[in-house]
């Protein structure tokens, strides 16, 4: 009923989905869901496989992942298969042939338990033994069960979608291929078919693997690598030949050879992420009529597969090593691979109206469906996907060169045990900080941030360690000890009693500027920015209904012009999120700055003076009060100094332009000598030293999930002036929040086997009793962030904790690797576990 | 019983044929490679017949270093050596390939053979020669185009279609014989079959390429018609759709 070759395409519609596969079928769907009608959903390809990867995916889904974003959509994704009576719950055992997978397995239940996914259970050989007849359960240490994974029919999912959408007025139309997409200044316009055109202002590409190639058509970029994935089915096995229904037996993922095994009729179908990462061009790939399978379906390459064999046969014996047992279907199947291994999801950056719905998998296709539907319709989506914002990536990270090259990396951590902190390897050292010659010779260990690298520690701050000495904790276990050192307490320490300096060129700095520059940062910010020139303000920044978008500080720099300053991890979303907002009528212009100028960071009792013995400008408490900055001369240079502070001591931002950064440094750092400063890295100034301020970071503590008053931000009075959110803001603030934003310290970290563990973030909170403790709206308490505070000598958690248990003293438990540990909230609500009258900041 | 069977490495199509630029080859950027499906007849036929009888079966190929791929392809259903003739990947004519192959005699295996088996033709380029050149070099008996194969003490019974019937041929051992796809189904490679085929030894040889006497000038893609499958849907639900198509072309 979908597709008439002969019908004419549509002279003009709102919304031109490219891509039949479950992706573009789910958006559609759901847009029309939202009463989108005027919708045409176009592909290259036949239906109802168009011949993309949804075609050939292996379309089982395991719940639980580490990343709550990824989590959500996948939980939505199932809700809506489920619905769509398209789901089989086989379950699911993610088995381990290591210790220190058996390990990583703690962590996937404690990760189930923080999300809701349950019932999970950790299994023993024999116990997987009972589920799997056939498996060889003494290459086995034990395996994490998920009764609820289960195995989908995508495709058939896509099509009931699509004739959902269509009945609701959706024109398919299939056998149409794209030629080119028309822009007309910065929006998208129109879509060039082999079959005609179609006039439109929003344009979804849901192309998969092609993604990248029909972006370029309008200019923009989808920086995605298709990548293969080898996988064989092999049966019949007599072994199924009485199978109970079309799957009886659990998938299986073999962790430790990146491997999995299913079982599905009499055959069972066996795929790897182990082989070398194999990347090809989206240009490369065949066409329809070039290919004997399909475009995504690739010759397979035997050689690629040999390792694998063996492994699967050790596994399986019973199946794969039947003599009477076929491989009779082989491939290298293409997928979509990105620079970070999350989705590609939101409006171009690019072009206006021109939105991306890729590199989304099948597990997450509905679930994402629903949420770029929601984010094209009402600027928002019920799953806030900040991390898998398109926007998200900088220039160079959507190059060719290092999506291609973090893709292969990522590749084969895709089964892998990826530590929290785990840095890339691949592609560094591209955007240098202008302190970067003067780190290295300081020893400083390299993480990168926002594409920067930026010092963590310096190693050459190792003998802080004996001054210190007792106040600073060894971490015993090695999960906890690795991307980790003591001396990042040890630089705290000594910023607190003396100076540190610290490298921000991460910051992403643009300004908006403008006769209507006014209006636009006070549409857009949630706090009064009609000050005084001179004023910094720190804002958060709303979504429609009053979640978190964002959290950053604004300077007025002078009357029509304000300078946005915002942490390097989500500088181009927030870019565009202010450039969507500029008045229509061009009375105001977003400008980068962010590779203009670069930051130093100087704080601590004797921030004030160091500065003041550089400058002759007056630094004092008088003359330079907080929240103010001002243009001042520090030899050579003229210096924008902010006087904010993110640790909580006394200090300022100082910027220059980036090029004469290496003389500031030089100044401070000799300045700073006599007064006991050293050089500090971001180990403090991400954690150590906001967690003891209880400094709510966006990505953490703040998401689009919780608003201001449940984050304990909703100080000072509403502004009258209009914003984005202010309606559900004023709806908040005059009703009792579900959670409240609180800042718990561990009791006592010593385990059962008495080594003393230190939380990473991401565990659940737990009721004395060992119960998930979940809010009246039904989210569940677990661990934002969490790390030292080697000032008042504790480890920190943060985390929302609904009324009844929000309250200080409030003893509670937290689950890591498998053991519970006993919590008190320190405080709720805002006010810091050290310094807690901010006395230090306005000193 | 020692049988050798020979198989051509050639591209796995099943799309639309695309040329190389100076339309001399086949354009190979996508594509996989298999042997010609006549000769994965063969080999599987020589593999019954080992089962059947005792002995012991060769593949061999005269192709580029890549087509190792297909010798562990055989091998990894049951052939049980193989033999490359390397060549620097140009295509040889057919009668510079019998006389590789008739050179060949003696490698990989002490034993003469006793059959020698063929697909009628290689899939690409379809000379129609090489199992004649090379029985008639042997000086051995020589049938094409074969559907059955029995052996009977040391003669062989080869049954050939021809419209309306089957011609029936006995010959004596060694013979060359040419057999044609559906005189079997091939079996599917197993997971253990697969690594033993890493295993088995292959002899190698680095043949003298003579002058070619048959040559190819170019290729021509014949003109086709494009076909394009429509599913109208599943089930009872398909009906209305399947009205509407009969109405539309008229016959309803």
């Amino acid at each position: 009923m979908a597709t008439s070759e002969s019908r004419q395409l549509p002279a003009s519609q709102r919304v031109v989905v490219i891509g039949a596969g479950i992706v573009g079928n789910s958006v559609a769907f759901h847009l029309t869901q939202l009463g989108e009608t005027e919708i045409t959903l176009i592909d290259k390809g036949p239906l109802p496989n168009p011949g993309g990867s949804t075609g050939h995916a292996s379309n089982f889904i395991f719940p639980v992942d580490h990343s709550k974003e990824m989590t959500s959509l996948t939980l939505e994704s199932m809700r809506q298969y489920k619905g769509l009576d398209v789901f089989i719950e086989s379950g699911g055992i993610e088995v381990a042939r290591t210790e220190e997978r058996m390990q990583e397995l703690t962590r996937r239940v404690v990760s189930a338990r923080t999300w809701g996914i349950e019932p999970v259970s950790l299994l023993t050989p024999e116990e997987i033994k009972e589920l799997v007849p056939f498996i060889n359960e003494e290459l086995l240490l034990g395996g994490f069960y998920t009764p609820g994974a289960g195995v989908v029919d995508s495709l058939r999912a896509a099509t009931i979608m699509r004739e959902r959408a269509v009945e609701a007025g959706m024109t398919v139309s299939a056998n149409t291929e794209v030629v080119g997409l028309d822009v007309e200044r910065g929006a998208v316009r129109r879509v060039r078919t082999d079959r005609g055109d179609i006039e439109a202002d929003r344009v979804v590409i849901a192309c998969g693997c092609w993604s990248p190639r029909i972006a370029r058509m309008a200019g923009a970029n989808i920086p995605l690598t298709p990548a293969v994935h080898q996988m064989i089915d092999i049966g019949p096995a007599p072994r199924f030949a009485d199978a109970k229904g079309m799957i009886e037996f659990p998938i299986v993922r073999d962790m430790d050879t990146n491997m999995y095994e299913r079982q599905e009729g009499t055959g069972l179908e066996i795929g790897s992420y182990a082989h070398r990462p194999i990347m090809i061009d989206a240009d490369e790939i065949p066409s329809i009529e070039e290919s004997p399978l399909t475009p995504t379906e690739l010759p397979f390459t035997q050689q690629d597969f040999e390792l694998q064999m063996e492994q699967a046969l050790e596994l399986m014996p019973e199946i794969v090593g039947d003599e009477s047992v076929g491989v009779k279907y082989a491939i290298n199947g293409l997928l979509s691979v990105t620079l970070d291994g999350l989705p590609l999801i939101g409006e171009t950056p690019e072009v206006r109206g021109l939105w991306s719905a890729a590199a989304i998998w099948i597990k997450e296709g509905p679930g994402a469906g629903k949420t770029i539907a929601e984010l094209m319709v009402h600027g928002e989506s019920e799953i806030d996907v900040y991390d898998s914002n398109i926007a998200r990536a900088y220039p160079h990270q959507k190059t060719k060169a290092h999506v291609q090259a973090r893709a292969a990396e990522g590749f084969n951590k895709m089964y892998g045990i990826v530590h929290p902190a785990e840095q890339w390897e691949s592609d560094r050292r591209v955007k240098l900080p202008p302190f970067y010659e003067r780190e290295q010779e300081l020893r400083a260990v390299f993480y990168e941030a926002a594409g920067w690298e930026r010092p963590h520690w310096y190693e050459s701050n190792a003998p802080l360690l004996e001054e210190y000495g007792d106040r600073i904790n060894q971490r015993e276990a090695e999960w906890e000890a690795r991307w980790w050192s003591p001396i990042i307490n040890a630089e705290h320490l000594a910023l607190r009693d003396r100076a540190g300096y610290i490298d921000l060129t991460a910051f992403a700095v643009f300004d908006i500027a403008g006769p209507g520059a006014l209006d636009t940062v006070q549409r857009v910010a949630m706090r009064q920015m009609d000050v005084a020139v001179g004023r910094v303000v720190y804002t958060p920044i709303l979504l429609p209904a009053g979640g978190f978008k964002a959290d950053l500080t604004i300077m007025r720099i002078a009357d029509d012009r304000f300078r946005v300053v915002t942490g390097g991890g989500w500088g181009m979303s927030d870019l565009k999120w202010f450039s969507d907002h500029l008045p229509t009528d061009g009375s105001a212009q977003v400008q980068d700055q962010t590779n203009t100028w670069t930051t130093l960071g100087l704080w601590g009792p004797r921030a004030r003076d160091i500065l003041s013995s550089v400058t002759s400008d007056d630094v004092s408490h008088e003359g330079f009060p907080f929240a103010r900055w001002k243009s001042i001369e520090i030899g050579p240079l003229e210096v924008i100094a902010s006087r904010i502070s993110y640790v909580g001591d006394l200090g300022w931002e100082l910027y220059v332009p980036i090029e004469q950064g290496a003389r500031l440094w030089d100044i401070i750092a000799e300045a700073g000598m006599a007064h006991g400063a050293v050089p500090v890295g971001a180990g403090v100034y991400g954690t150590t030293g906001r967690l003891e301020k209880c400094y709510r970071a966006y990505g953490a503590e703040l998401e689009g999930e919780y608003d201001v008053v449940e984050a304990g931000m909703a100080w000072g009075r509403v502004k009258d002036q209009d914003f984005v959110g202010r309606e559900a803001h004023v709806a908040q603030r005059e009703s009792e929040p579900a959670a409240h934003m609180c800042t718990l310290t561990v009791d006592d970290h010593t385990s059962s086997s008495g080594l003393k563990r230190y939380m990473l973030g991401g565990e659940p909170i737990l009721t004395p009793d060992g119960e998930p403790i979940t809010d009246p709206k039904g989210r569940r308490s677990y661990v934002t962030s969490a790390g030292a505070g080697p000032s008042i000598g504790k480890h920190i958690l943060m985390s929302y904790l609904p009324g009844e248990h929000a309250q200080e003293g409030e003893k509670l438990q937290v689950e890591y690797m498998g053991e519970r540990y006993p919590v008190t909230v320190a405080v709720a609500g805002s006010t810091p576990v050290f310094d807690p009258d901010n006395s230090r900041v306005r000193s | 019983m020692n049988i050798l069977v020979c198989v051509k490495r050639v591209p796995l199509t099943g799309g639309k044929i695309t040329l190389t630029e100076d339309e001399r080859a086949i354009q190979t950027r996508h594509l996989g490679f298999t042997v010609s499906p006549h000769e994965e007849c063969g080999a599987e036929e020589a593999i019954r017949l080992v089962e059947q009888h005792g002995g012991s079966s060769t593949v061999l190929t005269l192709g580029p270093p890549e087509a190792e791929e297909q010798l562990r392809d055989m091998m990894a259903i049951g052939i049980d050596r193989g033999i490359h003739l390397v060549t620097d990947g140009g295509e040889w004519d057919p009668q510079a390939t019998a006389e590789a192959i008739v050179g060949a005699m003696g490698l990989g295996s002490e034993e003469p053979y006793d059959l020698l088996l063929f697909g009628n033709e290689s899939a690409d380029a379809g000379n129609y020669q090489v199992p004649i050149r090379v029985a008639q070099a042997l000086g051995v008996p020589c049938v094409t185009g074969i559907k059955a194969i029995t052996v009977d003490g040391d003669k062989l019974r080869c049954e050939q279609e021809i419209p309306g019937g089957r011609d029936v041929y006995e010959l004596p051992m060694p013979a060359v014989v040419s057999v044609k796809e559906g005189i079997n189904l091939p079996r599917y490679p197993s997971v253990p079959g697969r690594m033993r085929a890493k295993r088995k030894p292959v002899a190698s040889s680095q043949p003298a390429r003579p002058e070619s006497k048959l040559e190819m000038v170019r290729l021509v893609l014949p003109e086709t018609s494009s076909k394009q499958a429509e599913v109208l849907g599943h089930g009872p639900e398909a009906a209305p759709a399947v009205v509407d198509v009969l109405q539309q072309i008229g016959v309803m």
